[in-house]
């Protein structure tokens, strides 16, 4: 592969990662909080033919990009209440929504389909576009690329650097130490979950109105698991769970470069490949495969070496918060 | 500060916890709140501390009435608490866990760092700001909180049975420090069980039973007196006699037992049967994995395990324990009993049956019978979290099998009160009697002192050659747990 084909394979995996990024930091809130939005995968379907609708009907990107965010944070409510407030099973009712939402995409879009509309137009920046490789790699998209890098760095600074932050890590970690400290934990936790699904909402009008640039039938399918198995391998860490997007990016632009390159390999081969290979990067950072690596280590070690590589979930992820 | 709680009623659904409790504690003095498991102590702290609300009831300070429902209402009348269960982020660091909580947008570190050095310091506490809470100890978790209430200025310290779980120095530093911030004019309220601990810190203690206060005295105070306020009734120790017999229940050779930190070495070990043999160490000496490997929830790296004779490492456990092997851990509800199931539940999985369908009646029947003799306090359709710590271990020992050749427990009456303490020690004493070897770890020398027949001690890695207990006096064994061996 020459020089310049890694250029446009790394910067198509940016423009692929993107929507994926603002779903990896919304999931992460989330669950850093405690909840997991398990309707990921409706949220980003509904989102995406919503978001499209509504700008082409209004003619506007932006309305159909807080349309979206509407939506999502809705759809996050619901998962809240019932997880929050009825302390019901966050996985069923996620589930269903999943489930409900991306049927109800497929079916209410029907009029949308490959019907051209606005999309996201591209901005290059001054003088950051000049940089030689960063600047057509990074800094020849469009605002909604340049949004995602702030808010990686927003999200990632919120969490490790801020008071508010550490109580975001706090109330999922130990909701009642939480409490104890002062947090008013149920109203944090609807806070992050609504947010979090804002960010999905996001997500899904990026697909529509930038990535992919249109509505078809199922057009996000899997984004939103693959989203969700992103978080665990970011270990709910925003850099690192942008960073698989990232690499899901890359995964999938290469995958269509070599389409054109292996004119025999049936497409859908080369389509699910990046999923099968996030799922074999997942199992190789599960903590079983780390045990053995560590086991080969001598004790004194072992322990920092696992300590360092190591992600363990909030310690009250799904759990719901009871106040005697 | 003074602190006043007045005509304070608390319930829990049919539970009356707090029952027109009227207390005093007085600033500058450290005061001791006695009573047995489930006496309402907890509650009536957490209410004072804002962590739950009160029926009905005042609280005072300083003579001014203030209402308190919300811990920020209580830290903003500087009344902070160290709760029975420590309530702390074991995933973050000992410095996040300091700034936790506080106002503000932006997290200082540095002057975090300052603060929480200077004031560990001066109470002669060392904490590492980096080091994450799930590697510190039991009692260094206890100097982080102490020390993270004081930064944010508190006038009025609770802490809730903060001598469970930490080594004899720990607690010596926690009393010189408790002391001091008496001294400098703050209030301590000290929740325990312990009669000594009460005895040698506090100056004036006020006993609770069944959600009532029942006395109060001025220390020093003969401790019969105070047993009798919290029991109704005077209690004498069980007494051991020997039980330990011929043959060998369980034998080790050349163990080698692995921990997360260090690989721990037997080299020879013979347990009889009736046999005591206690576990003394500093938590994570490596005792819970000596308990679980000899009950086969962990297989030894090399070496033999023979149990009545019979060969048994590498096997899985459930050979373990048709071998007659039961371990109790330490941490009950995690481990030992199901959360969410209740009594009968518990019951029925152990049930000596093997129909595919519950025999309701007799499992009501079983029920029935093991809260009668156990003397849980619970009903059969109690859920295991719900019960107070002593009913948890009683009814775990309700559902050990009969016969045994071998218990291994960890910390058998850790947060229980005496009487539930002495009766579990009866119930096992008579096992012993029936010819079961038993092994216990426990952080409480005068029990180890008082019950084992021999003692093992694990220190820096290493596990001791088994002492005579007859021998040994709780200070001797304190000196060995310190590494002089
Ligand atoms: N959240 C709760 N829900 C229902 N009942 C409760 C709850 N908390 C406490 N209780 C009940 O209230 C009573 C008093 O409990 P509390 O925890 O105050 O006792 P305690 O004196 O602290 O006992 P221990 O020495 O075991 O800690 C007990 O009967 C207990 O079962
Ligand atoms: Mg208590």
């Amino acid at each position: 592969m020459s020089g310049e084909q890694l250029l446009i394979v790394l910067s198509t995996a940016i423009a692929a990662a993107t929507p994926l990024v603002f779903a990896v930091l919304g999931e992460t809130l989330s669950e850093r909080a405690g909840v997991i939005n398990l309707s990921a995968e409706g949220t980003i379907m509904f989102c995406a033919m919503a978001g499209f609708a509504v700008a082409l009907a209004s003619g506007s990107v932006v309305v159909g990009f807080v349309i979206a965010a509407l939506i999502g944070a809705l759809a996050a409510l619901v998962v809240g209440f019932c997880a929050i407030t009825l302390r019901q099973s966050q996985i069923a009712v996620g589930f269903v929504l999943a489930l409900l939402l991306s049927d109800l995409a497929s079916f209410l879009g029907v009029p949308i389909v490959r019907v051209p509309g606005p999309t996201v137009p591209p901005l290059p920046l001054p003088l950051l576009s000049d940089v030689p490789l960063l600047g057509p790699l990074l800094f020849r998209k469009d605002a909604l690329v340049y949004l995602s890098y702030i808010a990686i760095a927003l999200t990632w600074l919120y969490l490790y650097r801020t008071r508010p932050g550490l109580t975001l890590r706090a109330i999922g970690e130990q909701p009642n130490a939480a409490f104890a400290r002062g947090a008013d934990v149920v109203r944090l936790r609807y806070l992050y979950v609504i947010l979090g699904g804002a960010l999905m909402g996001i997500a899904g009008a990026a697909f529509s109105l930038d990535f992919k640039a249109g509505w078809s039938h199922r057009h996000t399918g899997g984004y939103g698991w693959i989203a969700l198995a992103i978080v665990i391998f970011g270990g709910w860490n925003p850099l690192r769970a942008a960073l698989g997007a990232y690499l899901f990016g890359i995964l999938q632009s290469l995958a269509s470069v070599a389409q054109d390159q292996f004119q025999n390999v049936p497409t859908q081969v080369l389509t699910v490949a990046p999923f099968v290979l996030m799922i074999v990067l997942l199992v190789l950072t599960s903590a079983g495969w780390l045990d053995r690596l560590a086991s080969y280590f001598p004790p004194a070690t072992r322990r920092r070496l696992l300590q360092m590589l190591r992600t363990s979930p909030p310690a009250a992820l799904g759990k719901p918060f009871e106040q005697d | 500060m003074d602190v006043e709680l007045i005509h304070i009623h608390k319930h829990f659904g049919e539970v009356h916890a707090n029952d027109d409790v009227c207390v005093r504690f007085r600033s500058g003095t450290i005061h001791g709140l006695l009573g047995e498991n489930g006496a309402g102590k907890s509650t009536l702290v957490k209410i004072l501390s804002g962590y739950i609300t009160h029926d009905s009831g005042d609280i005072a300070l300083d003579g001014k009435l203030v209402s308190i429902q919300t811990p920020t209402d209580a830290i903003r009348h500087g009344i902070g608490m160290l709760h029975q269960d420590p309530l702390d982020f074991p995933s973050l660091t000992v410095l996040e866990n300091f700034m936790a909580g506080g106002g503000g947008l932006w997290l200082h570190r540095r002057e975090a760092r300052r603060r929480l050095c200077e004031i560990a310091s001066s109470l002669n506490f060392s904490l590492d700001p980096d080091a994450h809470v799930s590697e510190l100890t039991v009692g260094e978790r206890q100097q982080l909180e102490i020390v993270r209430l004081l930064a944010l200025g508190v006038q009025v310290l609770i802490l809730d049975e903060p001598t469970t779980g930490i080594s004899a120095v720990q607690k010596e530093q926690l009393f010189a420090a408790l002391r001091q911030l008496a001294a400098d004019g703050r209030t301590i309220i000290f929740v325990s069980h312990k009669l000594e601990d009460v005895e040698a810190l506090c100056d004036e203690v006020t006993v609770m039973r069944q959600g009532r206060v029942v006395g109060s005295a001025a220390i020093p105070c003969s401790p019969a007196q105070l047993v009798e306020m919290m029991f109704g009734k005077p209690l004498a120790p069980p007494i051991k006699p020997p039980t330990a017999r011929e043959e060998i229940a369980l034998e080790l050779r050349e163990a080698l037992i692995r921990t997360n930190t260090f690989d721990l070495h037997v080299p020879h070990l013979a347990v009889r049967c009736g046999e005591v043999l206690g576990l003394a160490g500093l938590e994570g000496s490596g005792q819970q994995e000596f308990l679980a490997a000899c009950s086969g929830l962990i297989p030894l790296r090399h070496g033999s395990l023979r149990l009545n004779g019979r060969e048994m490492a590498h096997r899985p456990y459930h050979s373990f324990m048709r071998a007659g092997v039961c371990y109790l851990p330490a941490d009950r509800l995690r481990d030992g009993l199901i959360g969410g199931l209740t009594i009968r539940e518990h019951v029925a999985l152990r049930a000596p049956t093997r129909s595919f369908f519950l025999d309701e009646p007799l499992n009501a029947r079983l029920t029935m019978e093991a809260i009668r003799v156990f003397n849980i306090r619970g009903q059969p359709n109690t859920r295991v979290e719900r019960l107070s710590g002593g009913n948890q271990q009683r009814t775990q020992l309700a559902l050990m099998p009969n016969p045994l050749s071998v218990i291994c427990m960890e910390h058998p009456t850790r947060g229980l009160d005496i009487e539930s303490a002495l009766w579990i020690w009866q119930l096992l004493i008579a096992r012993c009697q029936q010819g079961t070897a038993i092994l216990f770890a426990s952080s409480d020398l005068d029990e180890i002192t008082a019950y084992s027949d021999r003692v093992l001690v694990f220190s820096g890695g290493r596990v001791s050659e088994p002492l005579d207990a007859h021998r040994l006096t709780a200070d001797v064994l304190g000196h060995m747990i310190g590494g002089k061996f």
